[in-house]
């Protein structure tokens, strides 16, 4: 299969070994990613701010970079969340965009991964994956249970998923709100660090890098010992 | 132009879309007993409900509220020593320790019970009183909201309300106290 | 009351700010926020045993839809019968008008003791202070209310209006007041003394205000929920009833209280149902009952086509109790009656400029859209709202003019390369100290990433 790879700006500039792990990942599982190099940032931190007129330009460059792609696969559930919610709906572009987890479920339908990750993980759940894209039953709702992202954790070996004590509350990243809030923004990010230390977790992981930075710069800031990694570098993972 | 017409051509002038109005509001009925379905809901939220033949009800008002100050709207089964009818002003009611009426529904979902004029003579007496006892036949009590307004006229009497328990507030640091303004204890005796 | 009068233009709502010092005291800040959690975690449990909740949520949200979208012919039915059931109705176009209504009302009855049951529209509309400025005394005879009111405060929840208050300072506030002792803490005892105190308030007043939870259109009457018992000891007291009504809450029939009380009470405190509905749809015999319509902006609201679905609240506060960002600010940092998420979405509405910081007082979670039990899409809200406020100029020009430059560098790939190389590079050659400097908010209390040599895309284009 044929995908296009979106590399959210973050993650291209902070965190590379993210990207090539989505696209390793990727290859190992049989498509072949195309990786526009023209690509730049999906706008979402100034419409978030409240000024998505600032981001036509980043739209525009969205739909020529990945024009040609039938299935745009991103590392970010909360870039996702923005093109497939706040893009012009004209096209169908917003549709065809993925995030990872999502499209290795429902379209690769994935049940079966080479990955070893032996680690006590806590799977923080980005509020614009589960909220969001629905990759998930977000404890709010009184839906069958289901979680694309556990599902695929699931079937890492020797990984233990940790049971928090509140499943998804907000990390409290949030984008421009981590500055424009930064006291609640960090009050809200130690309290997720707890959670995830009290129910024994060595790594937290997420769908979402932004979540994971903010919590990073906690723990690191702290000397607390939970490190971080994204979903893809543990779906990603072998046997050493 | 007055309150009401600026209020109205406002309303107009923003009018939206016509929305339908939902027409199926019927859900399957669980499994089980409903009064003792009833009886759970109404231990739950604080109150009880016990299954008494008529001839107990005297001992257990005497029993339950030895020298009260009781009043009784449904005499045939319970006595009371307080006549409701003759008391002008609810003011008076202020030194009532009991109030026997009788309901005419119950709801199993959530032990709840509707009381109208009727039951309660003066509106006052089902809040002022120190404690509530109810009568409930069990064949009365239905499964949920749905069905419980498909059987009452919320508009037969001019007051009527759902009881579903004692009086209670949690308004203090979240920790739960019985008997905040009305009811100390709510009784549910079905008969 | 300190309530600030709503005539006197009032600064922009620093939520950060407020929110900021609301942490800083973090012992406190984990009660608060766990006090709410519990409501949450109660509200969870009982609605989990409600096999159609989702149905339900579906539904209320539908006959909502549909009421709004012909309020004005519900509303004049609505008045019909409940004029037929000899309830005087009034129309108020806004605070101004209601507060009038409501004085002219007692005034004519020489009623000096009001009693008042919980109703956020008359914290709307600053009644209370209005009436007392007239010689009223008014007494709010919700505990929670009460507390807040010999606190001099405003309630800080629209369901918990004390959650904020220790049962410590509530027992000061009750000995100053109620005569308890000194030291008494217990919230059985307290609660008792407050039953004791409010009795004899509720003998004596004149008149009794209620709020509205439900008007039914075809019957012409309304329903009152409360745990305590208070509205309806003052009503079935006083020779008065006054009931201040916003024109949202109206329901078609009878049948579709059904649907919304099976959701109000568990998404607010997770009860199954509230202690007493009462249903008034005809005053007692030698009562008066008396209903106010009230507007104040909500006809306007209902034109605005991204924001009306806010109008189908049910005021059970559920998205308040689940929002991080409230647990962990308190009611007062939003500046507002109405807190927390829907109020954020609420009061742009009212005055876009003194709220325009409360719809960015928020992480865009979700978390309030999903527990909402009549589908209102907050978030949605949140992020639309924060375009209004930034189009109609809620912010300043440099703030306007950063975000435009930063969006067309970081959504133009040249541009975008360019910018990543050089802050890339910077935070690799500048000394700690000054990357670490005040300016940097982000690393005041947070480190930041390394900065790698490549980014992915320089890496992709060297390695094909």
């Amino acid at each position: 299969m044929e995908v296009g790879l979106f590399v959210p700006c973050y993650i291209d500039q902070f965190y590379p070994t993210v990207a090539r792990a989505t696209l390793k990942l990727l290859r190992r599982l049989g498509c072949t990613v195309h990786v526009p190099l023209n690509q730049a940032c999906c706008g979402q931190p100034a419409a978030n701010a409240g000024m998505a007129i600032a981001s036509t330009a980043a739209e525009r460059t969205f739909y020529k970079a990945f024009a040609d792609m039938e299935i745009i696969v991103a590392p970010s559930a909360s870039c996702v969340c923005h093109v497939r919610d706040h893009y012009s709906k004209a096209n169908d572009m917003a549709a065809r965009t993925m995030e990872l987890c999502e499209f290795l479920v429902d379209v690769l339908r994935v049940n079966h991964l080479d990955a070893h990750y032996p680690y006590r993980v806590g799977l923080h759940e980005g509020c614009h994956g589960l909220r969001g894209l629905r990759l998930g039953a977000s404890t709010e709702l009184h839906v069958p249970a289901f979680n694309k992202v556990r599902q695929l954790l699931s079937m890492v070996g020797d990984l233990q998923l940790v049971t928090l004590e509140r499943a998804d509350e907000c990390c409290g990243f949030g984008g421009t709100f981590a500055v424009s809030e930064a006291a609640l923004s960090v009050k809200m990010g130690r309290d997720r660090l707890r959670d995830h230390q009290n129910s024994g977790a060595q790594v937290i992981t997420s769908t979402d890098m932004s979540c994971l930075m903010h919590l990073w710069g906690l723990a690191n800031r702290h000397g607390l010992p939970l490190e971080v990694r994204h979903v893809a570098e543990i779906l990603n993972s072998t046997k050493p | 132009m007055n309150g009401r017409a600026t209020i109205l051509a406002a309303l107009r002038d923003n009018r939206m879309e016509p929305q339908a109005l939902p027409q199926q509001y019927d859900f399957p009925r669980p499994e089980g007993n409903l009064q003792k379905m009833f009886a759970q809901q109404v231990g739950a939220g604080g109150g009880r409900a016990l299954q008494i033949t008529p001839s107990m009800i005297p001992g257990f008002l005497l029993d339950g509220f030895p020298g009260a100050r009781v009043a009784s709207t449904d005499s045939r089964y319970a006595p009371g020593n307080e006549d409701l009818v003759t008391v002008r002003d609810p003011r008076d009611l202020a030194s009532l320790d009991v109030l026997v009426c009788r309901a005419e529904l119950g709801i199993a979902e959530c032990g709840a019970v509707w009381l109208g004029d009727q039951a309660l003579v003066h509106r006052a007496s089902a809040f002022i009183t120190q404690h509530l006892v109810v009568l409930l036949d069990p064949a009365a009590i239905v499964w949920n909201m749905h069905e419980a307004y498909s059987r009452v006229d919320v508009a037969e009497e001019g007051f009527g309300l759902w009881v579903a328990g004692p009086s209670k507030t949690a308004d203090i640091e979240q920790s739960l106290v019985i008997g905040a303004h009305g009811a100390r204890s709510f009784n549910v005796l079905l008969v | 009351m300190s309530l600030p009068s709503p005539e006197i233009p009032l600064p922009v709502v620093d939520h950060a700010g407020a929110a900021a010092r609301f942490v800083a005291d973090e012992a406190r800040t984990d009660w608060h926020d766990e006090a709410l959690w519990h409501v949450r975690q109660k509200r969870d449990a009982s609605s989990a045993v409600v096999p159609e909740w989702e149905e339900l949520r579906e539904l209320a949200s539908k006959i909502k839809d549909h009421t709004l979208s012909r309020l004005d012919t519900y509303l004049i039915q609505f008045e019909t019968s409940a004029s037929a059931n000899g309830i005087h109705v009034h129309w108020a176009r806004d605070a101004e008008e209601h507060n009038q209504l409501v004085y002219s009302i007692l005034d004519r009855h020489q009623a000096r003791h009001l009693v008042k049951s919980k109703s956020m529209l008359t914290e709307e509309c600053h009644l209370n202070p209005y009436l007392e400025e007239r010689g009223i005394k008014v007494i709010d005879t919700d505990l929670g209310e009460r507390i807040v009111q010999l606190a001099g405060k405003p309630p800080s929840h629209i369901v918990l209006p004390a959650i904020h208050v220790k049962k410590e300072e509530i027992g000061q506030l009750f000995h100053q007041n109620l005569g308890t002792a000194a030291d008494e803490s217990d919230p059985q005892r307290l609660t008792e003394a407050a039953r004791q105190h409010l009795r004899g308030k509720f003998l004596e007043a004149e008149a009794a205000l209620t709020g509205v939870n439900f008007a039914i259109a075809s019957t012409g009457g309304i329903v009152v929920c409360t745990n305590e018992g208070n509205a309806d000891l003052g009503v079935h007291l006083a020779p008065v009833h006054i009931a201040s009504m916003g024109i949202e809450k109206i329901l078609p029939e009878p049948h579709h209280l059904a649907v919304f009380l099976r959701l109000l009470a568990r998404s607010a405190t997770g009860q199954s149902i509230t202690v007493y509905t009462s249903h008034f749809h005809r005053p007692r015999s030698g009562q008066e009952m008396h209903i106010v319509l009230v507007d104040n902006g909500r006809s306007k609201h209902l034109g605005r086509k991204h924001f009306r679905d806010a109008l189908k609240c049910i005021r059970c506060g559920a998205c308040i109790n689940t929002c991080p960002v409230y647990r962990r600010s308190g009611g007062y940092s939003y500046g507002s009656t109405i807190p927390g998420p829907i109020g954020s979405i609420l009061t742009p509405g009212v005055d876009l400029k003194k709220y325009s910081t409360l719809p960015f007082a928020s992480t865009l979670c979700g978390s309030c859209g999903d527990v909402c039990p009549v589908k209102i899409d907050i978030p949605k809200q949140l992020y639309r709202w924060r375009q209004t406020v930034m189009d109609e100029g809620g912010t300043t020009l440099t703030k306007r003019l950063a975000i435009t430059l930063i969006g067309n560098v970081m959504g133009r790939p040249r541009l975008y390369r360019l910018a990543g190389r050089t802050i890339r590079w910077l935070l690799r050659r500048l000394p700690q100290r000054i990357v670490y400097a005040r300016g940097n908010i982000w690393g005041r209390t947070r480190d930041l990433p390394d900065a790698p040599r490549e980014s992915f895309l320089d890496w992709f284009k060297k390695a094909s």
